[in-house]
């Protein structure tokens, strides 16, 4: 080894981007990151920003931060799907479009981990950190301080993710790799590095997150609130975070073999050489149907709570709905061999898998019911949670059918990898977790900012991404009954571009959509005075977090609640409306977690750590391990972690927040 | 009225966007749901079942969701907050009726798993035509044993009798694809899958690359013809009475060499035991990718044939039982 490739690993000149759009792409990140940093500068508010948000353990904070950057992560994963329905729509017959084949494998591999690692769960994570502990009555989650840690490394990945389009390229692999394509014998630029790094990286922050909510939800309770009391979202997120903690280990292990397969030429998935590519397909899809349902059962806690919220009533079948969470999140690890049928593994083994998937249909049904009927003579406001709701409904039943369609195994053969897969899948994600995330996003806004959002803009924008949504996707299943296979960057047959076109212009409408939805927060801000939700229960809400105002205050709960029902906020509403007596508010003495720089520390080194892994810069690697083990040893020697704030003190509070709020 | 208007305007853009898709879908030609074969027909029918007893539940859902959003919209009254009568008697019909669906779906799933399993052979009077299917870097190579020849590209067979593929690939990951006769299979290198499909009628039909295998991938389609007994004898002796274009150990190493959007070609004669030993190269102990990309230069020992009524991966039990293969130009693991 030379010095120079000691010190520069595998980095050179020739890494910078090609093409005219590669260019443009590296520039909007460069761009973006420095306009950023400007307005920051301008507006001094580095110090603010370290302060309150950076170094902060309040989960409130948190979730804001993973909310912000999943917005930032979900609109280069929308230009990766504008660029791929720009080149679908043109590249036929003697016209190669506008992409390469290779970027064009890069973006649609890019599209589809980012929407999913940190769009989707970016969004749902800083939902649960901010609503979670609220809804369980609770100030913090069981272990702040590394609930920081999760998010640093969270963003880490993500920021290792776009390095990508500055330096070097990112997979081409699809977003799950599968060798031996993504072996170093077919793939041997830094592409599947970069992809295998974030994700190991942001893959071992949601491991974090799940073992913090799941041990939220065990120690954190508010008094009285038995397991059987819980709001269903809290149940949700028990189940998808328990699937977390089973299958993120399962990525984390497959991630690091791939990697021994590429940087020290094992041969676990290769092909030849005893490895076995299926082996991976196998775990992969062990890690990723879980996957599934641990962005979907959040999301459909977020219609238990936004269903009875907006037709006062509670929610019809609790109990059913509870067995449901459980029995979709035991039954989501059995049916991972349902990704690949097509492998060929046998009648017996695919009959297993289709029916075991098909089963699923039943819980989930089973919960569709108890939300139409908590509709059921209710008193029903159609604000935009939901509308969402409905178009949630509508789509995701048609995708549920199409989901059973490729879940018999023969009729699957037809289907795999073609338009029609894509269709269902994009079916279930965009109604099932996106609908969920704005509705819940809209519902409990004012919970976070203290104010609403401007209704008018979110109807908008909910017609907009409904119809987009039908002209993007629906064409797609008409595709794959045409023999369209997924990931062509060309075709031949003239006549699947009516239909690509078609597509491109649902796509177009869903931009509207969040072109709307972007207007619409800013004019919300402008006009956030008026908007101003003082009451704290905008939406006559039925659990904890609508009891204290809004915003949620640092110390969320200023006397800690206690729970005598389900829907406690509502049974304390209904009481006093009854004119019950209420106990005098009882203050404590309570300790908050400081703030920690640590977490940063740790992002820091984590990204650094995987830059240098990626690039073979092992002095760096080495540097960033050295550096992470210094800091976290500083954390775990340091006793001086809380702050106290006296009982009075929280009366003073508690007292100037009420005044406020009857003043106004 | 304007007001009235605005309401509707979302409604109004939703039915052209339908109205857009049903008429494509009338106007597309969707081999998938026009199959030219039997295996195709079969699996169509199962799509049609599947969707019909879906609606049972989909259609009350759609009544309800609709209906209730109609029925109970605010219009200032109170929302029941009572348990209506017969709650529970309610809540256990909707676990009770998906349940019985997929109970009916389920039965399904097993019978047609079982008689549309794609390594089982098509009955028929008339004996399979076996076709050795190699993915290769990005084009598709189809041997015909019994008639010596080999093309790329291009798969002609005869109509009305069965085709048993045998398939691997000397490449990343694929699947063998052609819609109009009937559902794909992945082919992987090192090992073998099957196939069988059949054609009823003569035609041309597209086949395609199901699984994404690099930057050619997308060029990686080829023409079905299905041809009668009689023309298709006459196509393989065309191909025979060539002038010589023999698919030699040579040959195959170039052709195995990254290629994109590759024209059809025509082999007038196949080295023997070539499908066998694309499969065994990577049997070795101490082969690696790299050296099966460029290395073949000599073709192996005849593998014992796998057992063709074993489904899953057939040929990865064939290595333990491989004599020891005479092999010595295989250089050792690089790292």
């Amino acid at each position: 080894m030379t010095l120079s490739s000691f010190i520069f690993g595998r980095l050179a000149w020739d890494q910078l981007p090609h093409s005219a759009i590669a260019w443009g792409g590296s520039l909007t990140v460069i761009g973006g990151v420095l306009a950023v940093v400007i307005a920051i500068t301008v507006t001094k508010r580095w110090g603010w920003l370290w302060r309150e948000y950076a170094t902060s353990l309040d989960p409130k904070r948190i979730g804001i931060m993973y909310i912000a950057v999943a917005a930032i992560m979900g609109l280069r994963g929308l230009s990766d799907a504008v660029l791929m329905r720009t080149q679908q729509a043109l590249a036929v017959g003697s016209n190669p479009g506008i992409l390469a084949p290779d970027h064009f494998q890069q973006i649609f591999s890019a599209h589809g981990t980012i929407m999913i690692f940190f769009l989707a769960m970016g969004l749902l994570i800083g939902l649960i950190n901010i609503v979670l502990p609220l809804q369980l009555g609770s100030r913090d989650v069981a272990f702040p301080f590394l609930n920081s840690v999760s998010f640093w490394l969270f963003f880490a990945g993500a920021a290792l993710a776009n390095v990508s389009l500055v330096l070097g390229d990112f997979s081409a692999a699809g977003w799950l790799s599968y060798p031996p394509l993504s072996e170093l014998a077919y793939s041997p630029g830094t592409g599947v590095d970069y992809w295998d790094w974030s994700l190991q990286i942001a893959g071992i922050g949601s491991l974090l997150t799940g073992l913090n909510f799941l041990m939220t939800i065990f120690t954190m309770r508010a008094k009285g609130m038995r397991f059987m009391r819980m709001p269903i979202f809290a149940w949700s997120v028990l189940g998808s975070m328990a699937l977390v903690i089973f299958a993120f280990p399962i990525l984390t292990a497959t991630l690091a073999l791939l990697e021994l397969d590429r940087m020290l030429g094992m041969h676990f998935f290769t092909a030849g050489g005893g490895g076995n590519m299926m082996m991976y397909v196998n775990l992969i899809w062990a890690w990723g149907h879980p996957e599934v349902y641990i962005l979907a059962l959040p999301a459909f806690g977020i219609f238990s709570e936004v269903v009875p919220a907006f037709s006062g009533r509670r929610l019809t079948g609790y109990v059913s709905m509870v067995y449901a969470v459980v029995a979709i999140a035991f039954l989501s690890f059995i049916v991972w061999l349902h990704h690949f049928f097509t492998m060929g593994a046998g009648a017996d083994v695919n009959a297993f898998f289709g029916i075991m998937t098909m089963i699923i249909a039943v819980p989930t049904g089973v919960k569709m019911f108890n939300w139409i009927f908590t509709m059921y003579r209710g008193k029903i406001r159609f604000t935009s949670p939901m509308l969402w709701f409905m178009g949630f409904v509508v789509l995701f039943t048609m995708g549920g059918v199409t989901g059973v369609m490729l879940a018999e195994p023969p009729a699957d053969f037809q289907f795999h990898n073609s338009l029609f897969l894509v269709a269902h899948f994009h079916t279930m994600i965009i109604s099932g977790v996106v609908f969920g995330i704005f509705a819940g996003f809209t519902y409990w806004f004012p919970k976070i900012f203290g104010f609403r959002l401007i209704e008018s803009w979110q109807v908008r924008a909910f017609w907009s991404w409904l119809i987009g949504f039908i002209l993007a996707f629906g064409p797609l299943y008409i595709l794959g009954f045409m023999g369209a296979t997924r990931r062509l960057d060309h075709y031949t047959d003239p006549s699947w571009q009516p239909l690509f076109i078609t597509a491109g212009i649902g796509a177009s409408i869903i931009i509207l959509g969040v072109i709307f939805q972007a207007i619409g927060l800013i004019a919300s801000i402008r006009r956030r005075h008026e908007l101003a939700d003082t009451s704290g229960d905008p939406w006559d809400g039925r659990t904890l977090e609508w009891s204290i105002p809004s915003p949620a205050p640092f110390y969320a709960f200023a006397a800690e609640p206690v729970v005598a029902a389900r829907d406690a906020w509502w049974d304390e509403k209904q009481r006093r409306a009854a004119g019950e007596a209420q106990q005098p508010r009882a203050y404590a003495d309570i300790l908050l977690p400081k703030r920690s720089a640590i977490g940063v520390v740790l992002g820091a080194c984590a990204f650094f750590g995987g830059f240098g892994a990626v690039w073979h810069l092992w002095w760096l690697f080495a540097l960033a391990l050295l550096a992470a083990a210094v800091a976290l040893t500083r954390r775990l020697l340091d006793d001086d972690t809380e702050y106290l704030i006296p009982a009075h003190e929280l009366a003073r509070l508690d007292a100037a927040q009420r005044s406020h709020a009857d003043a106004a | 009225m304007l007001r009235r208007i605005r309401q509707l305007f979302p409604f109004f853009v939703l039915a052209i966007a339908l109205a857009a898709l049903a008429w494509f879908s009338l106007h597309a030609v969707l081999p998938v749901l026009a199959p030219a074969g039997p295996i195709g027909t079969a699996e169509r029918q199962l799509m049609i079942d599947v969707v019909s007893l879906s609606a049972i539940v989909v259609l009350p859902v759609f009544a309800l969701l609709f209906g209730f959003a109609w029925r109970y919209r605010d219009r200032g009254q109170e929302a029941q907050q009572d348990e209506w009568k017969h709650e529970h008697i309610a809540e256990f019909v909707w676990w009770l009726v998906p349940a019985a669906i997929i109970c009916a779906l389920g039965s399904l799933a097993w019978s047609s798993s079982h008689a549309l399993d794609p390594y089982k052979p098509i009955v028929s009077d008339t004996p399979a035509l076996t076709v050795d299917v190699v993915a290769l870097d990005w084009k598709w190579l189809f041997i015909y044993p019994s008639e010596g020849i080999a093309t790329v590209n291009d798969l002609e067979i005869p109509a009305g009798r069965p085709v048993s593929f045998r398939l691997t690939a000397d490449a990343p990951m694929n699947s063998f694809w052609v819609p109009a006769l009937g559902g794909q299979i992945m082919v992987m290198p090192g090992m073998e899958t099957q196939l069988n499909l059949m054609a009823s009628t003569t035609g041309t039909y597209e086949g395609y690359s199901a699984n994404l295998s690099g930057e050619g991938f997308a060029g990686m389609h080829f023409p079905v013809r299905a041809l009668t007994e009689g023309s298709f004898d006459a196509w393989a002796a065309s191909v025979r009475a060539a002038p010589a274009n023999p698919l030699t150990p040579d040959a195959y190493a170039a052709l195995a060499k990254p290629s994109m959007n590759v024209q059809p070609i025509a082999y007038t004669s196949v080295a023997p035991e070539l499908y066998e030993s694309v499969i065994m190269q990577y049997m070795m102990p101490q082969g690696s990718t790299t050296d099966a990309m460029t290395g073949m230069t000599m073709p192996m020992p005849a593998a014992p044939a796998p057992a063709a009524s074993t489904p899953g991966m057939a040929t990865s039990s064939a290595s333990a039982s491989m004599p020891d293969p005479i092999v010595a130009p295989m250089p050792s693991m690089q790292m």
